[in-house]
């Protein structure tokens, strides 16, 4: 059995899936990767269904090591470097870990969570039906914890995966505003309230985990108090508590929660905006249910295209690769790092 | 009655309201309308989340015919009989005061009672579990005597032990595991409410009525290795 094995990480690098579904009502929260998309893309370049378990790192990235075999590996999501023993990956490719080598992940240049995936999945038992951690219930991940330097996690049989490949459809590039759908409280708001919603800017803070992003900005005022019996909650709730400053309820959010929902964040746009850091300015547009369910049909369709946008490496330019197809000849000096060496 | 109102969620999601308030008929209602929606299984359903007042009722937004979700529900919901309370009675043993409870003294001076008589009060009482919400297992209580209500801790504590059995303003409650809480701490149960490795590994569901059974800190130690062994501990009992 090969084992991936955490040398060092971040404080919430965590394993991530489509959530735990089914058990809401006993108080169990979903959890699940805060960016499905990049889940997707980083589990289909290794050739596993879109929603398999993998690492979700948050802002910090890790190094790990392969024992007992070899590992094909993909990362997704936030701009992070991925090396092997020192050597850059092409970005959206998948590349081989091989026993005893150094995978490094680096630090998110641009959006917050990266996903790495192993072929075939990680051989973690799943609690609750699910591997996604959750801080608050200790439930998931291993025994219920973060990722820590020496933990070893198991991979399935065939972990070394197939020919390297890369991906040509990218994350969709959008700038516009976030959609929302109002509701379901929006009649605790006087309409000015609904307008500032959607004409202001507001700026993520810097507190925004996995549970929620808390948004500074114009004052939110209530019509009729802030006080109701707890009611349920669901991924992308914008909840409004006293202080008239938004929180918009993430993937480790509560089942139930007590504060007037003016909007929610639309299930397709819910992974852009888990990717927006703090600092970050976002406006909010509200749409019909046309639009939101026509955004989600777009986005299940991407998700399954990526598969079919998979191509081999044609030239995968390390100075070994070459060297052992003999690709070159005397005249040009074979030791010297490649082109994509350098890339990234 | 008047129809309940169908409140959007985003795409993913919808909320059916009966009631703003706490009141057992409305809780009722969410939990008869419960058993439809499970019973019947829409195609796109993901899960529903019964709560005090309303439903919220999650799907794939691509995978469901959304006009047909509603009027199913609106139909399933104009004839509605509230549930009745299930069958399930469960006794829960209960350590009350001192280091199991150390709020049951504050709690009895409050109200001029003494503790012999909060705790005389707080177990006589037939409880209907509300909601399981919060964290894992965290049960939520209605039927807390007003006599013993508190209003919560003006300082909240960073963690209480698991069991611990509970009351916050008129709510009553059990504590799944150790936990933050403003709630004043009257005594502790061996019981798990929820416990991954046993089968079931959730004890209760909303709709359930628990009576508190006080025990002698004598009987703790035998208890609550039974518990830790994977022992229910609560015995489901006849109303």
């Amino acid at each position: 059995m090969t084992d991936l094995v955490v040398k060092s990480c971040g404080p919430m690098t965590t394993l991530q899936d489509r959530g735990r579904l089914g058990y809401q009502r006993f108080g169990v929260s979903p959890s699940g990767a805060m960016d499905r998309r990049a889940l997707a893309m980083a589990n289909v370049l290794v050739g596993n269904p879109p929603d398999t378990g993998a690492i979700e790192f948050m802002n910090l990235g890790g190094a790990f090591t392969a024992e007992g075999g070899d590992l094909r590996v993909a990362l997704a999501g936030a701009g992070c470097s991925l090396s092997v023993d020192g050597t850059a990956a092409a970005p959206q490719t998948s590349v081989l870990l091989k026993e005893g080598q150094s995978l490094e992940v680096g630090h998110a240049r641009s959006g917050t969570f990266a996903y790495l995936a192993v072929a075939g999945g990680l051989a973690v038992e799943p609690q609750l039906g699910s591997l996604s951690f959750h801080l608050r219930s200790r439930l998931g991940g291993l025994n219920g914890t973060p990722l820590k330097a020496g933990d070893r996690l198991p991979c399935r049989a065939g972990a070394e995966g197939g020919e390297p490949m890369q991906l040509a459809l990218s994350l969709p590039e959008e700038t516009g505003p976030i959609r929302v759908m109002l509701g379901p409280q929006d009649d605790y708001f006087t309409p000015e309230t609904i307008r500032l919603l959607q004409e202001s800017e507001f700026t993520i803070s810097s507190q925004a985990d996995r549970m929620g992003f808390q948004l500074t900005g114009p004052r939110l005022e209530h019509a009729k108090g802030f006080n109701i019996v707890s009611d349920g909650i669901v991924d992308g709730h914008i909840q409004v508590p006293g202080s008239g400053q938004p929180i918009v309820l993430m993937r480790d959010r509560q089942t139930a929660g007590g504060y007037p929902k003016i909007a929610t964040v639309i299930s397709a746009d819910l992974g852009r905006f888990a990717q927006l850091r703090p600092g970050t300015a976002v406006r909010f547009k509200a749409v019909g249910r046309d639009e939101a369910v026509a955004a989600a049909r777009q986005l299940k369709d991407w998700i399954a295209a990526l598969p079919g946008s998979l191509t081999p490496v044609r030239f995968n330019l390390t100075t070994e690769h070459l060297l052992s197809r003999n690709l070159i000849g005397g005249m040009v000096n074979g030791l010297a790092p490649a082109a994509s060496d350098q890339a990234s | 009655m008047t129809a309940p109102r169908i409140l959007p969620c985003g795409d993913s999601a919808l909320t059916v309201e009966f009631g703003q308030t706490i009141d057992p008929a409305i809780n009722g209602m969410v939990l008869a309308l419960d058993d439809i929606i499970r019973a019947r299984a829409p195609a796109g359903l993901i899960e529903t989340v019964p709560t005090y007042r309303s439903i919220t009722v999650q799907f794939d937004p691509v995978a469901t015919d959304y006009d047909a979700l509603i009027g199913f529900l609106n139909d399933a919901a104009r004839d509605i009989a509230p549930r009745e309370a299930v069958g399930r009675r469960w006794r829960v043993p209960v350590v009350y005061g001192g280091e199991y409870g150390s709020d049951l003294e504050e709690v009895a001076e409050i109200h001029g009672l003494t503790p012999h008589q909060v705790i005389e009060i707080h177990s006589s009482a037939v409880y209907r579990i509300y909601l399981i919400g919060f964290l894992p297992g965290f049960t939520y209580l209605g039927g807390l005597d007003k006599r013993i209500a508190t209003s919560r801790r003006l300082h909240p504590r960073a963690k209480i032990p698991s069991g611990t059995i509970m009351i916050g303003g008129e709510q009553a409650g059990i504590a799944p595991m150790d936990m933050p809480s403003g709630w004043h701490n009257l005594g502790r149960t061996p019981v798990r409410t929820y416990a991954p490795e046993r089968d079931p590994a959730f004890l209760f569901a909303a709709g359930d009525e628990l009576v508190f059974e006080p025990i002698d800190a004598s009987r703790w130690e035998a208890l609550e290795k039974a518990a830790l062994a994977g022992e229910p501990v609560a015995e489901e009992v006849r109303p």
